[in-house]
């Protein structure tokens, strides 16, 4: 990886998904001193449809994402799309076909009326679950509620994790929810929405756009650059679309996406050879869910990890140095700049006064998605 | 990033911009409308709801009891072999109390809603479904529950043809 | 390293299928790709690819509802928003990775379940420019035929010629919705639609699903003998705006093209390729398609169609399949029913619509309206 760029994160952004495209597409291009004419291919990321409202949105948002007259396609896995997309540019990278790849991701969700909320009634099944009228939080409430019964976890514990990031993303420029002074009170203070979650356990919706441009080892030989992050592993995979028959305090599907990742880096001891995350964190609790998903912590030893102050960004593990999705906002596929970027960032030293204070060589991201069914891994290096 | 750069783009709107039309905007309700065929397997379930019973497919060679009915088994990748009848009991697995309805507005009185396996499935096989004749204080995972049917005449081949599942009472099976 | 096709597996097209869900549909036509490739799912395939959009499909993450009935549950899954070539092309380079041996590709069409397919259609309009302007989507077919024929002067007639052909070739093919005795004249007769558009112009939509089994050459050579070569694979789009695309030409298939012969060392396609089957969904499509692939020079597809070149034993066999005029729309699996088709020939197993002799294959599609996107494959038999 060669470059990042993204646009801020906010509940409602002015511009077009189209513009949003370009302008985290450009910034990218701009940082690794590239034209859009050295793009061999395009990869686009974007999740529903029905946020922008255009069907084959892909399509629609291709020439703001510079995939105008060249191979361009777009990859959709729900909110593991966020960390997919990489993937997707990676292997048309590896495989040989292309040389630069672009890779766009775009979210618009302010665009959906009256609220993005109802776009989640249409992710259920029509048979099974869309009589019962679910709240998409609904979902968010049964796992964590199954996660903290199996492990004992408190929601004080949990709460840390917002207050870790929130107060992390006061360092990040793009950041939509950023709070220097939260506490863990305040956020079991906040309304209850369906408990466990309150309020401040979940990252509400958001407007955005992110980029990474990546290219060969030949590219990166020949034009000596410097700035750049390997990608050493991926994996990706999807679990049964049944999800009433599954156990949900544990992400299977994450920790074989993980596994996939892991044997492709040689990464044999994750805890020890792992030395950053940027978990996924829609709400509070999937960063300890995942984190544990990614066998960076036993199952159920994230909240103590986290208690202990390990994952803080001066720990000895950094989850979400960045101030993740629960401080900088959850446009879905566009986080990847957030999280992707993030990696890019720490790995070349540029996270400014994000820079996790000691040497970090290896980062690790999932994106999470689907009917808590989809598990995107990706590992980079410096 | 690169502390090069001083202004991130994007320019930030509030609500009143948009319900206001402060900005310039295109107002559009796509027609997309749908009638999905139901299949095999759940057709079959459907007409058993209406029943008053619960159906699921058996697989002889995990040897699972699949719930919900399925034509093929997602493990071992082949057709289903028979119907079989599971109780209309079970375990709560996990729940949440829900002060939001279906389109995130507030609501005074709480949904109790979660995932109930059901006896006679295969172990964690269930439904999600809601749960009634319980506070928020007393519902909690391990609760052994009872579907609460509609009456026949009300029942239209739904999962809601069960309005909620309660406590198990003493005594019963 | 080498990367083949071991195994298809297609359900019968039809108008509509009220007695499968769509998870029954996919899981017969995977079911008969394993069985056709002699692979178990669950512990031989590396990667599934399927190829949907949420609108076609009814759903907010379409994704969610694929696992299961491909075998794919707890499997590295990934859902690709284009045509079934686009999963193609993505399989083909996972496997060029050398992290991936066996991928499968899966594209279906459940149309039928759509009750409004126009309004679907329509909304993948530009908000801005076009939706306002109501109309059917179909218009900007309309406009697109128009430039194309006048543009490369070929006579409206060459049209009929087109559709009867394709709806003839349906009547040979068991899988075909459409098959029919239609006569050119019949075609030219029917009712004008979107001028100059008519009837017998527009495939009819139809429910099917296609599994392809794609495996690199060291995993290919274990579970066949004769693998179907994917030899070169290219896709491209033109700008997604209707007003500063090229409208007569389909310049995205002719990037595409480029792209997949570059990589199959193809330079005189008309020479080299012994059969295609190119999108059809509009009859002027195919001989737009036709002229951007090289295999007719601009402006003589029209004549050639006329003069009976393009038919099962003509000098370049185009649609022998039916196409999507005698098969149906089977809207993003259309590609993959082409490749799927292209399989078929090079095996000797496409029955009475068999092209003799036929070594090198071409299976092209197009994202259909409003798009200007599309993929190439280029497959082939022996060395």
């Amino acid at each position: 990886m060669i470059g990042a760029g993204m646009t801020l994160f906010r509940r409602r952004l002015q511009e077009t998904g189209k513009e949003l495209c370009y302008e985290a597409a450009r910034m990218a291009l701009d940082s690794a001193g590239l034209t859009l004419a050295d793009v061999d291919a395009v990869v686009s990321g974007s999740a529903p449809d029905a946020f922008d409202g255009v069907h084959m949105k892909g399509e629609y948002l291709l020439d703001g994402a510079g995939g105008y007259r060249k191979p361009y396609v777009r990859v959709f896995t729900g909110g593991g799309t966020g960390v997919f997309s990489t993937i997707a540019g990676w292997w048309h990278v590896a495989s040989g076909l292309a040389d630069v790849v672009l890779v766009v991701n775009e979210e618009k969700m302010s665009s959906c009326q009256p609220h993005a909320q109802s776009v989640f009634a249409h992710i259920w099944d029509p048979i099974l679950d869309r009589p019962l009228q679910p709240n998409l939080v609904w979902i968010f409430a049964m796992e964590m509620n199954r996660y903290m019964t199996v492990h004992g976890v408190k929601k004080e514990d949990i709460a840390l994790v917002a207050v870790k990031n929130k107060r992390n993303a006061v360092d990040h420029p793009c950041a939509q929810l950023a709070d220097p002074k939260i506490t863990v009170e305040d956020v079991l203070k906040s309304e209850v929405m369906a408990w466990p979650v309150q309020r401040l356990d979940i990252s509400p919706p958001s407007d955005g756009a992110s980029a990474v441009v990546l290219a060969s080892d030949e590219v990166i030989r020949k034009r000596r650059i410097k700035d750049r992050a390997w990608i050493s592993g991926v994996g990706w995979c999807i679990d049964s679309t049944m999800w009433t028959d599954r156990d949900l305090y544990f992400p299977q599907y994450v920790a074989r996406a993980a596994k996939m990742a892991y044997k492709m880096a040689k990464i044999g001891d994750p805890r020890r050879e792992i030395d950053f995350a940027e978990p996924y964190d829609p709400f509070d609790y999937k960063e300890l869910h995942h984190l544990e998903g990614l066998l960076l912590a036993k199952k159920g030893e994230a909240p103590k990890l986290t208690r202990e102050g390990v994952t803080q960004r001066d720990g000895d593990l950094p989850a979400c140095p960045s101030g993740g999705l629960m401080g900088v906002g959850n446009p879905i596929a566009a986080t990847m700049g957030q999280k992707i970027g993030e990696l890019f960032w720490q790995l070349t030293g540029q996270a400014g006064k994000r820079q996790i204070p000691h040497e970090v060589r290896t980062g690790v991201s999932n994106g999470w998605g689907d009917l808590m069914q989809y598990g995107s891994v990706v590992v980079m290096r410096a | 990033m690169t502390a090069r750069i001083s202004k991130w783009p994007g320019k930030e709107l509030h609500a009143d911009d948009l319900y206001q039309a402060k900005v310039t905007q295109v107002r559009f309700r796509p027609d997309a409308k749908y009638a999905w065929s139901a299949g095999e397997a759940m057709s079959r379930f459907l007409e058993e709801l209406q029943q008053g019973r619960l159906v699921a497919r058996t697989c002889r060679r995990c040897k699972r009891v699949l719930f919900p009915p399925r034509m093929f088994c997602e493990e071992c990748f082949r057709p289903t072999d028979g119907w079989t009848y599971i109780r209309d009991t079970g375990t709560i697995e996990t729940f949440s109390v829900s002060y939001l309805d279906r389109d995130a507005r507030r609501i005074a009185q709480p949904i109790l809603v979660g995932v109930v396996s059901l006896d006679g499935a295969s172990p964690m096989m269930g439904m999600m479904h809601y749960f009634a004749e319980m506070t928020p204080d007393q519902i909690r995972i391990g609760m052994r529950v009872k579907a609460v049917w509609r009456p026949p005449a009300e029942r239209r081949g739904s999962v809601l043809d069960i309005a909620y599942f309660r406590p198990l009472r003493e005594g019963e099976a | 390293m080498r990367v083949g096709i071991v195994g298809v597996g297609m359900t019968a097209f039809r108008s509509s299928t009220p007695e499968y869900s769509w998870k029954e549909l996919m899981y017969e036509a995977a079911s008969r790709a394993y069985a056709d490739a002699g692979v178990d799912p669950r512990t031989q395939v590396d990667s599934f690819l399927t190829c949907a959009e949420d609108y076609y499909e009814g759903f907010g993450i379409f994704d969610e509802f694929v696992p299961d009935q491909i075998g794919a549950a707890l499997r590295p899954t990934c859902t690709v928003s284009g045509d079934g070539l686009h999963g193609l092309a993505n399989a083909f380079m996972q496997i060029q990775t050398g992290l991936i041996d066996v991928a499968v590709v899966e594209a279906h069409s459940k149309a039928s379940d759509i009750t409004t397919l126009a309004g679907v259609v329509e909304h993948g309009l530009d908000p801005i420019w076009n939706k306002p302007l109501g109309g059917h989507p179909y218009i900007v077919a309309g406009l697109e035929a128009d430039a194309y024929l006048r543009s490369t002067r070929t006579p409206a007639r060459s049209l009929g010629a087109v559709v009867s052909k394709n709806r003839r070739n349906g009547l040979r093919n068991p899988h075909a919705a459409y098959g029919a005795d239609v006569d050119p004249a019949q075609a030219l007769a029917s009712e004008e639609r979107f001028s100059p558009l008519r009837a017998l112009d527009i495939s009819a939509p139809a429910d099917g699903a296609i599994v392809l089994v794609v495996a690199s050459e060291r995993a290919a050579r274990r579970l066949r003998a004769d693998p179907v070569w994917i030899r070169g694979v290219g896709w491209a789009s033109d700008s997604p705006s209707l007003e500063t695309r090229d409208r007569a030409a389909a310049t995205y298939a002719r990037l595409a093209a480029q792209m997949a012969y570059r990589l199959a060392k193809i330079r005189a396609p008309a020479r080299e390729i012994d059969l295609a089957e190119v999108d059809d969904r509009f009859s002027y499509k195919e001989l737009q398609h036709l002229e951007a692939l090289g295999l007719a020079r601009a402006g003589e597809a029209g004549r050639r169609a006329l003069n009976g070149d393009f038919s099962i034993d003509g000098r370049l066999p185009v649609n022998a399949s039916g196409g999507s005029l005698g098969c149906g729309n089977v809207f993003e699996a259309t590609g993959l029913h082409r490749a799927a088709e292209v399989v078929l020939q090079l095996r000797g197993d496409a029955g009475s619509r068999q092209v003799d002799g036929a070594n090198v294959g071409l299976a092209q599609s197009w994202r259909f309206v409003p798009s200007a996107s599309g993929a190439v494959a280029v497959l082939g038999v022996g060395k």
